[in-house]
């Protein structure tokens, strides 16, 4: 078919156009640049790889800001606190949320989310309430979900499968040899394992949270006081306390805490996290492990212990309930950022379901429903059905504007009972009522 | 003497009627003021390095600040002061550091001088061995805690076998850090080790200012080498191991840095030194007016413990 003169024309004027429009966005482009701020981890590798795509379909260019874990929430909120635009995107801790909401560190994407038609219900809920929401529960949105996390547990499924180990467990608890349910089943198994020689190395029964400084303990500890009964306030009495930060459950699951820290944790670990945990699983020190999610991919493929030797459970329930510690981020805009519209830009970007599922190919964690509940996922790694499952019982610290002062102090009170033996359960958790009422005065809540 | 100091100053009265109104002119500055222009610079400095740091923390004691929050500083007027003062934990911190503060004048005092009497004497290899023992305290807290901590490692550190090959405790079975019976004297350890030889350095300064007739004058007397010690060396060094002293406990006061990587107070608080809840109240609680109090009271303490202390050093000088 031959084209008309006139057609001809309007085809070359219009791939003329075409060709300059491209060409103008893409100089318009060069030069451009969006900083995304996170912490120093193995998703923050996947991330660079996925931002890849960004650049090559928006010719903006990324850069990345990574901070170790130890230092990731001072140097964070100092930086937002002084309205610095050091960071153009930042992918915050939950807890933040609270505080960067009320004081204007993040953007507000409920406007950019309608016009975008970005729906918070295509996000697993647990995680739009954790990395999204605040007030909590209120339909106000200062983040997207990014990387979705919460605290699991690894085995070594080698041990687990040895028989000697298998008759001499069930000969002792009249039951197989298994990955605990409960938390009475994991002092069990972690007692039994404690003190064995496998493979010519004498092991310990398991390894959980002990860190003082920043988090480390409280976002163990909580794992077991969820499930014996602990909550941070009445639901029906916003801010109330006293009674359920300090019920009797509450200070039993600290107990049970105790108890296993005691009898199967590797000497000199009364100071340690995540990479410690890591480091104690990798070197066969331990039958079990407590840590968070976003490293099991790594464990999975690990050379010593991954593959065949490696198996994945959730937290273990409890007699008050089935809960795990919630983890993870959402990905918010810096308002003090020069780059706003680039940084919505790359907020679009990632949202879209295709990136969601490459960043999770990749080893990152999307909290998409899509990605999350497909079969595909739950078949594709061995950590994913657990994972899945975990994600639908979580539970989050504070996230109120001074969350700090609230986690420094469950931390130190917790420290003490558990590590430095100071006291009992229940006194530290009446200790801590206080502490908190105290910071809630501040912040001008008072509960009383 | 009257009369001639009248005669050179009206000598000079003249000279400078005559003189100083040309020099004046020429150099357009006073002596006085060309001393004013000296010492401003470092004045200035000192007003704005130390004193208006001091005063501003001063005035921050007083309100509920927190450096995180874009709030204004709100006057409390004592509340930072009564909460410290009647807090149980504060007092049990400073317990800790009385603790630690004792135990490592105690063992510098005795081990320093020890090692001083040692090293006052000649003997092959002495430079050696001196430049051995001093090098601890050159190197930095920082690194000082750090490779400790790596020392005293259950599993993989040379400490606990050490202590395992002479005693036949499982290496395993027992942590430094960890353990709240031995945390505290793990830092005490630590810190007699770094700054014993700087004692020692103090103390050796003492006894080679001892003149050697001293000594002559005793042994012509038959004193014994213990006498000659008693009456002799300890009392003439006495005001050198005072002054360590003075200058050990103030460093041990505020020590920092060592002991938040060793232990960062840990287990749960036994080794929470008072300038470790200063560190955590001001910079991980962002309790800036509290912390201002804390450090408000620690200063007072020093420095009033610090001038009873500079009294009887004193007093023992006039001795």
């Amino acid at each position: 078919m031959r084209m008309s003169r006139t057609t001809l024309s309007l085809a070359c004027a219009a791939g003329t156009l075409a060709m300059t429009l491209g060409a103008a966005s893409s100089a318009q482009a060069e030069g451009k640049s969006l900083t995304l701020c996170w912490a120093a981890w193995d998703p923050a590798n996947a991330l660079v790889e996925l931002d890849k795509d960004f650049t090559k379909q928006t010719g903006i260019e990324m850069k990345h800001e990574f901070v170790p874990w130890t230092s990731y929430a001072d140097h964070f909120i100092n930086l937002l606190n002084s309205r610095s635009s050091e960071c153009d995107l930042i992918i915050g801790d939950s807890q933040w949320i609270g505080g960067a909401a009320e004081n204007k560190w993040y953007v507000k994407l409920n406007d950019f989310f309608d016009k975008n038609k970005i729906s918070m219900d295509t996000f697993l809920p647990a995680t739009v309430v954790g990395y999204a929401e605040w007030p909590k529960n209120t339909p106000n949105y200062w983040g997207l979900p990014a990387m979705a996390d919460a605290v699991g547990w690894t085995y070594r499924k080698d041990w687990f499968a040895k028989p000697e180990l298998r008759a001499e467990f069930k000969a002792k608890y009249n039951r197989e040899l298994e990955p605990p349910k409960t938390w009475d089943e994991l002092l069990d198994v972690a007692k039994f394992f404690t003190g064995k020689e496998i493979d010519g190395k004498k092991v310990y029964g398991s390894y959980i949270f002990t860190e003082r400084g920043s988090e480390g303990i409280t976002m163990g500890v909580t794992n077991a006081m969820y499930n014996y009964g602990f909550d941070y306030m009445d639901p029906k009495q916003p801010y109330h306390m006293n009674g359920v930060v300090n019920s009797a459950g509450a200070a039993k699951g600290m107990d049970v805490y105790k108890e296993l820290f005691k009898c199967c944790q590797p000497p000199g670990l009364t100071n340690a996290y995540m990479s410690e945990g890591l480091d104690a699983f990798k070197s066969g020190e331990v039958a079990m492990q407590m840590n968070w999610y976003a490293f099991f991919p790594g464990l999975a493929k690990d050379p010593n212990v991954g593959g065949d030797k490696i198996g994945f459970f959730k937290n273990p329930a409890g007699p008050a309930g089935d809960f795990t510690q919630l983890g993870g981020q959402g990905l918010s805009v810096v308002a003090a950022s020069k780059n706003v519209d680039d940084a919505l830009l790359y907020i679009k970007w990632f949202a879209q379901p295709e990136i969601q599922q490459k960043w999770t190919d990749l080893g990152g964690a999307s909290a998409s429903k899509a990605v999350l509940l497909s079969d595909a996922y739950k078949n594709s790694v061995p950590y994913a059905p657990s994972f899945v499952e975990s994600m639908g019982m979580v539970k989050d610290f504070w996230a109120e504007p001074l969350y700090v002062p609230l986690l420094l102090d469950m931390q130190n009170r917790v420290h003490d009972y558990v590590v430095a033996d100071k006291g009992t359960s229940q006194k530290a958790l009446d200790a801590l009522v206080k502490d908190w009422l105290k910071v809630f005065k501040q912040e001008g809540k008072d509960p009383s | 003497m009257n009369g001639t100091n009248a005669t050179r100053t009206l000598v000079d009265r003249r000279a400078m009627r005559t003189a100083a109104p040309a020099a004046r002119a020429a150099r357009g500055l006073s002596d006085r003021s060309i001393a004013w222009l000296f010492i401003l610079p470092t004045m200035a400095l000192l007003l704005a390095i130390n004193i208006f740091p001091l005063i501003w923390a001063i005035r921050l004691s007083f309100t509920g600040f927190m450096a995180n929050l874009p709030a204004p500083a709100g006057f409390i007027g004592i509340d930072n002061y009564v909460d410290i003062l009647t807090d149980e934990d504060v007092w049990t911190n400073f317990q800790i550091t009385a603790h630690f503060v004792f135990w490592t004048i105690a063992l510098q005092v005795v081990i320093g001088l020890g090692l001083a009497l040692l090293i006052n004497h000649k003997f092959r290899g002495h430079s050696f061995w001196t430049t051995v023992i001093l090098l601890p305290m050159m190197l930095s807290p920082a690194v000082v805690g750090n490779f400790w901590t790596l020392l005293f490692q259950p599993q993989i550190g040379p400490f606990n076998y050490l202590i395992g090959f002479f005693t036949g405790i499982a290496p395993s079975s027992f942590t430094m850090i960890g353990s709240v019976a031995l945390a505290p004297w793990t830092i005490v350890l630590v810190n007699t080790w770094m700054w014993t030889p700087y004692v020692m350095l103090i103390c050796l300064a003492g006894l080679r200012s001892i003149p050697d007739y001293i000594y002559e004058a005793a042994e012509v007397d038959r004193a014994s080498p213990l006498r000659q010690f008693w009456s002799i060396t300890l009392p003439m060094v006495l005001p050198f191991l005072m002054l360590s002293v003075l200058f050990q406990a103030i460093q041990s006061f505020v020590m920092f840095d060592m002991v938040n990587l060793l232990t960062s107070g840990g287990p749960g608080s036994t080794t929470e030194l008072v300038s470790i809840t200063l560190k955590r109240a001001a910079f991980e609680k962002w309790e800036t007016g509290y912390a201002s109090a804390l450090a408000v009271i620690l200063f007072v303490t020093i420095f009033g413990a610090a001038n009873v202390y500079v009294r009887a050093l004193n007093w023992v000088k006039q001795q």
